[in-house]
């Protein structure tokens, strides 16, 4: 799977889409793969205040708890409700309809110290090369 | 997310198919000190695999488990009465190719292992033990069966350990052996011809809850690849796929059988963990007998029952059990979603005023209270006869 060019990455393997004032965030495919079938999701109720590298949710599989990390700051606008019957969207489409929290940041320039689409490609290779070492 | 932290793959054991499982590209775990598949992505994953066994058939990699041969020494009998010391079920009921489930106890009456005691012979056994205990099982059986005359051999690296598990896992079978499979019944075992190697143990045990077998070929690399091949072949039409620790552990929670370290420890005793069918005091002395006659006089003070969450959420191993007040009052041993009931189950230490079924408690996910209510247990008891055997 691509990872979206206009994107930004995190080392725990979030993403982050700005849109004018708001912001999505969700775990990317990589996360998806490590994790396997998603069963459960716990996500912030609107009007929360989410703060960057804290925990703001958890994404579950069978076997595993994740605890999702804060890309950037902001206050929670709305969380995916589909993924309360529907999980699995995180495993099928999780750059699309997998998403998690939409946000409005509150400092757009926290970003601009996040990974691009090249920098996590080149940054998950390794980790696979690693793992196969 | 966070990232799973890599083992260093250098200091794990592995089994003879740990190559093959890795051009599978199984994603793998450091289980117990063994690099194992806990999942092959392309059989599509841990749910998929747990369906498989309960509808079709799976075939897993077990080698990691231990066997111990305790035989006799200069004179017959002396094997017997060791497995009768150091075992707490009655080895002098099993026939000859029939096995039990068992474990060895602690003085204390606490669980050394649970354990299947297969009768080889008048007096030769097979022990199967776990694999994240199979030193401290074999040290513990020579030392406890050093005063009997009889010889304890370590065979754990002499066999790759498959289980072929499933209502078609004994069709998969007929296709490898020429053993009458049909005169084996549940936790009885022969030996026959497994491709093409003579004198295989074949033995109808398991650890999903469904129908199955396990067979004991030899370890060395081009046999256990072979073999795995072989059995896979067979199983294509019956949509066999390789199957991994994850869904072992799902299947057998279902079927609420204990794994050491959660539901069986050193610290918990027979009683508390239930299984006293198994446990026969009536045979005669045996190591832990005498402290748990004590435990029956004093009373339960905790005691194993099955959970299922009501509240959104999911109990997993070592999660707080507590009262409506918030107040602990046990822990959740093993917990996890159940794929085949589509609910999030788990068995939890709990004291006898909290173990009728029906008893609403609640567990602590994340400093938040989840109701949930004591359920029936096994989850989940597979149907007799399989639908094919009904036809016809």
């Amino acid at each position: 799977m691509a990872y979206p060019k206009n994107y930004r990455y995190t080392k725990e393997h979030e993403w982050i889409s700005v849109e004018g004032p708001l912001a999505t965030i969700g775990i990317t495919d990589y996360a998806q793969h490590e994790l396997g079938d998603v069963v459960f999701v716990e996500l912030p109720k609107p009007g929360t205040k989410i703060e960057t590298g804290k925990s703001f949710g958890t994404v579950e599989s069978v076997k595993a708890v994740s605890e999702i990390y804060a890309p950037a700051s902001g206050e929670v606008i709305e969380s995916n409700g589909e993924l309360q019957n529907t999980p699995e969207k995180i495993n099928t489409d999780p750059h699309g309809s997998g998403w998690l929290v939409k946000v409005r940041p509150t400092n757009a320039a926290e970003l601009n110290g996040l990974m691009d689409a090249s920098a996590y490609e080149a940054y998950i290779a390794a980790k696979s090369t690693e793992a196969s070492a | 997310m966070e990232s799973a932290a890599t083992p260093h793959k250098s200091e794990l054991r592995k089994t003879p198919l740990n190559a093959l499982h890795r051009r599978l590209g199984a994603k793998m775990v450091n289980f117990g000190g063994w690099d194992m598949p806990v999942e092959y992505p392309s059989s599509g994953g841990l749910i998929a695999e747990h369906k498989a066994v309960r509808s079709g058939v799976g075939v897993f990699d077990v080698s990691h488990m231990g066997d111990i041969r305790i035989r006799s020494g200069a004179k017959p009998g002396g094997a017997l009465a060791a497995v009768q010391h150091i075992s707490m079920n009655d080895a002098s009921k099993l026939a000859i190719g029939q096995a039990h489930y068992s474990a060895m106890l602690y003085p204390e009456g606490t669980f050394v292992d649970d354990v299947i005691v297969h009768r080889l012979g008048e007096d030769d056994f097979l022990l199967v033990i776990n694999a994240g205990t199979r030193e401290k099982d074999v040290n513990w059986v020579r030392e406890n069966a050093k005063s009997f005359d009889c010889v304890v051999e370590d065979l754990s690296d002499a066999y790759t350990q498959l289980a072929i598990q499933g209502p078609r896992a004994i069709d998969v079978m007929k296709k490898l052996t020429d053993a009458n499979l049909d005169a084996i019944k549940n936790y009885w075992f022969t030996h026959g011809t497994v491709c093409g190697l003579k004198n295989t143990l074949i033995a109808r045990t398991g650890y999903t809850g469904e129908d199955g077998f396990e067979i004991y070929v030899p370890s060395d690399v081009a046999t256990s690849e072979r073999v795995w091949n072989q059995v896979m072949e067979a199983g294509r039409e019956f949509g066999i796929v390789p199957c991994g620790l994850g869904c072992r552990n799902t299947l057998r929670l279902e079927s609420k059988m204990a794994l050491y370290g959660h539901e069986i420890s050193d610290k918990i005793n027979v009683w508390e963990a239930g299984l006293d069918r198994y446990c026969k005091m009536e045979k005669g002395d045996s190591i832990g007998r005498t402290a748990l006659e004590h435990a029956k006089a004093v009373g339960l003070k905790r005691t194993l029952v099955g959970i299922e969450m009501i509240d959104r959420g999911i109990a997993r191993d070592e999660y707080c059990c507590c009262n409506e007040a918030g107040e602990a009052i046990g822990v959740v041993t093993s917990g996890s979603p159940s794929p085949t009931l589509g609910k999030n189950i788990a068995l939890a230490y709990v004291p006898p005023a909290f173990s009728a079924v029906g008893t609403v408690l609640y567990v602590e996910i994340r400093g938040q209270k989840c109701k949930a209510q004591v359920v029936p247990t096994p989850f989940y008891k597979r149907q007799k006869k399989t639908a094919v055997q009904q036809v016809s």
